[in-house]
């Protein structure tokens, strides 16, 4: 206990910043808040697999069902969007570890300690870049022996989309977390309800192709929409410059629109 | 003028807490409830000090408004020197907060929320690593820190959250509600070292409480707030001595009652008789009892037996507000946190 606190007089009288009170700055913060959301993924890695349950029930159940397209294998055309799919899950889950340090008690420690209210947010939302590069890994890693051609480039190129897309939904999923207070199935409620018509309105599941003329028209609002489209392209290989470009836009979309809410939410947080 | 950044956390020129006609209210369901009203108070550095009061009283509201968790209604505070409202980052390096949640999340390792909160203080790596390792040692935590915060006891739990309010070494630090939730025993552990952090480093500790026991045990100045307003501040003594011992006599009759009510009168303004009970409440009593005992045996009234109990600091809440303390606690739903 003796060590517990010393007060360090000393520094004042020679007129030296006591280390306590340095302020480290917006990016150094940031930092910091993302390192400690990664520590949990990182002591635990099999926690990314949480997010990927459903993507690879459809992966495994859904895909063998659809028919052979006319340019490649029907794994080709559905991978990518099973990738998307789980970025949307991971990212969109993550407001759940901030509900559980509202309702615990640890997001109020960090609302108190010297953190900037923008580097919480942008230090947890940037986090999400990392378990959905993993969990993407993981999904090529079980497709490459089967009817699937892994194109790295494309791949690549695809990844920065997507974590732009991560960001934003990530950003978007704290929101709904700091919005819903300790009130976790409101959380959920809403997560749920959005995600899934997200997904059937992008063409993750079955082609917009033949949708009627109105769920199309919806469908065009929607960012995953173009996402998709882009990693699909991406991911066979190919760099059509329009549609890789709707997708960066589709992704700096949703990323803008999440960090502006975002932002927003952890101002007004208390 | 706030102190320069170079000399804040060594400032002992300025109170720790000057507030003036602090004030928040909360608008809930168009209804406008004042939970804090014209707060004035100042803490002197060193200072022990516990708000004492039931759920609801305002309390934790006060500490949400001194830690800047919640900007007040109106009125002012300074903490450590800065204002709440436009310094909040200045009194946030400054201060240590234990909230009534837990400070580490649930599905991180002890020790790695000793380190982010280290380096959240602007700490090096290094630094920050030896001293997350020196208060896992001195919390009793030093085969713990690597375990997820989930499977720690609430006892483990609560002293790391202490740990990690001590990171960068505060001067000033608030505990809201330190020991609700624990047992007895991890309850005494918990204000032994309160007190040892107080006695040994002379950090400023401001805590919240509704036990009048741990008021009592470890305060040396005690604030009582209801209505969202401060009914009385003293030491504990100080609150006590004005309502005096309480003397219970038994009788073997009514009637032998009746004659140690009459002498007892004699000594003490306020002496009440139920049936063979006589009981007095004067101060000194103690030093009465044994005087009176003696009398009444020669005036054919021998005392059956004889209880004195020193005051409580639910006389003191008794006395101010027409309450008792535990009652109010008993039937009040704990709706402070939750307007929070």
């Amino acid at each position: 206990m003796s060590t517990v606190i010393e007060h360090d007089n000393t520094s004042t009288r020679s007129g030296v910043r006591p280390p306590a009170t340095q302020d480290p700055g917006f990016l150094a913060d940031t930092w910091n808040v993302m390192v400690r959301e990664l520590k949990p993924v990182f002591r635990e890695p099999v926690s990314v697999l949480f997010a990927m349950v459903q993507p690879l029930v459809f992966l495994g159940l859904f895909a063998p069902l659809l028919p052979e397209v006319g340019n490649g294998s029907a794994l080709q055309w559905f991978v990518p969007g099973i990738v998307a799919m789980t970025a949307l899950m991971g990212a969109s889950f993550t407001g759940a570890n901030l509900t559980q340090e509202i309702i615990s008690g640890s997001h109020e420690r960090l609302l108190v300690s010297p953190l900037s209210r923008s580097s919480l947010l942008v230090g947890r939302s940037l986090k999400e870049v990392v378990p959905m590069l993993m969990q993407t890994a993981i999904i090529l890693l079980v497709v490459t022996p089967f009817s699937f051609d892994l194109h790295l480039g494309g791949v690549l190129v695809g990844m920065a989309v997507l974590s732009l897309f991560s960001i934003g939904v990530g950003a978007l999923s704290f929101a709904l977390a700091l919005a819903s207070k300790n009130q976790e199935w409101l959380f959920w409620t809403v997560q749920q309800t959005l995600v899934f018509p997200l997904l059937l309105l992008a063409g993750v599941l079955l082609p917009l192709r033949g949708a009627p003329g109105w769920l199309r028209a919806v469908s065009d609002l929607n960012p995953l929409k173009y996402v998709v489209e882009a990693e699909r392209a991406l991911f066979a290989g190919a760099f059509p410059a329009d549609t890789v470009a709707y997708g960066f836009v589709g992704a700096a979309v949703v990323a803008s629109l999440g960090l502006v809410i975002g932002l927003r939410a952890m101002e007004r947080s208390s | 003028m706030p102190p320069s950044v170079e000399n804040m956390s060594q400032d002992t020129q300025h109170p720790a807490i000057r507030t003036q006609a602090l004030t928040r209210h909360f608008t809930r369901h168009k209804q406008t409830v004042e939970a804090v009203r014209g707060l004035d108070l100042e803490v002197a550095p060193g200072d022990l000090v516990a708000f004492l009061g039931p759920n609801g009283a305002g309390k934790s509201t006060t500490l949400r408004m001194l830690t800047t968790l919640i900007a007040p209604t109106s009125g002012t505070a300074e903490v450590a020197g800065y204002d709440v409202v436009r310094h909040q980052r200045d009194v946030r390096r400054s201060i240590g907060y234990v909230g009534q949640g837990n400070a580490a999340a649930h599905q991180q390792r002890g020790r790695d929320e000793l380190v982010s909160q280290a380096r959240a203080h602007g700490m090096s790596r290094a630094d920050s690593r030896r001293r997350a390792d020196e208060l896992l040692e001195a919390f009793d935590l030093a085969d713990h820190g690597g375990r997820p915060v989930s499977t720690l006891s609430g006892g483990q739990r609560r002293r790391l959250d202490i740990a990690i309010g001590l990171v960068h070494t505060p001067r000033l630090l608030f505990l809201d509600e330190p020991s609700t939730g624990l047992d007895p025993q991890n309850r005494l552990n918990l204000q032994e070292q309160v007190k040892r952090l107080h006695t040994e480093h002379g950090t400023t500790i401001v805590l919240t409480t509704h036990y009048l026991e741990e008021a009592d045990a470890i305060a040396d100045r005690v604030v009582v707030i209801d209505h969202g307003l401060v009914i009385a501040d003293d030491t504990a003594t100080g609150l006590k001595s004005g309502l005096g011992d309480l003397v219970t006599l038994n009788f073997a009759s009514t009637e032998e009652a009746t004659v140690g009510a009459q002498r007892a009168g004699r000594l003490a303004a306020d002496v009440a008789l139920d049936d063979s009970v006589v009981t007095i409440r004067t101060p000194g009593g103690a030093e009465l009892a044994p005087g009176l005992v003696q009398d009444l045996a020669v005036a054919g009234a021998p005392v059956r037996r004889i209880e004195v109990v020193g005051p409580t600091l639910d006389d003191v809440f008794l006395d101010l507000t027409g309450r008792s303390l535990r009652e109010s606690i008993d039937q009040t739903t704990p709706t402070e946190g939750a307007a929070a």
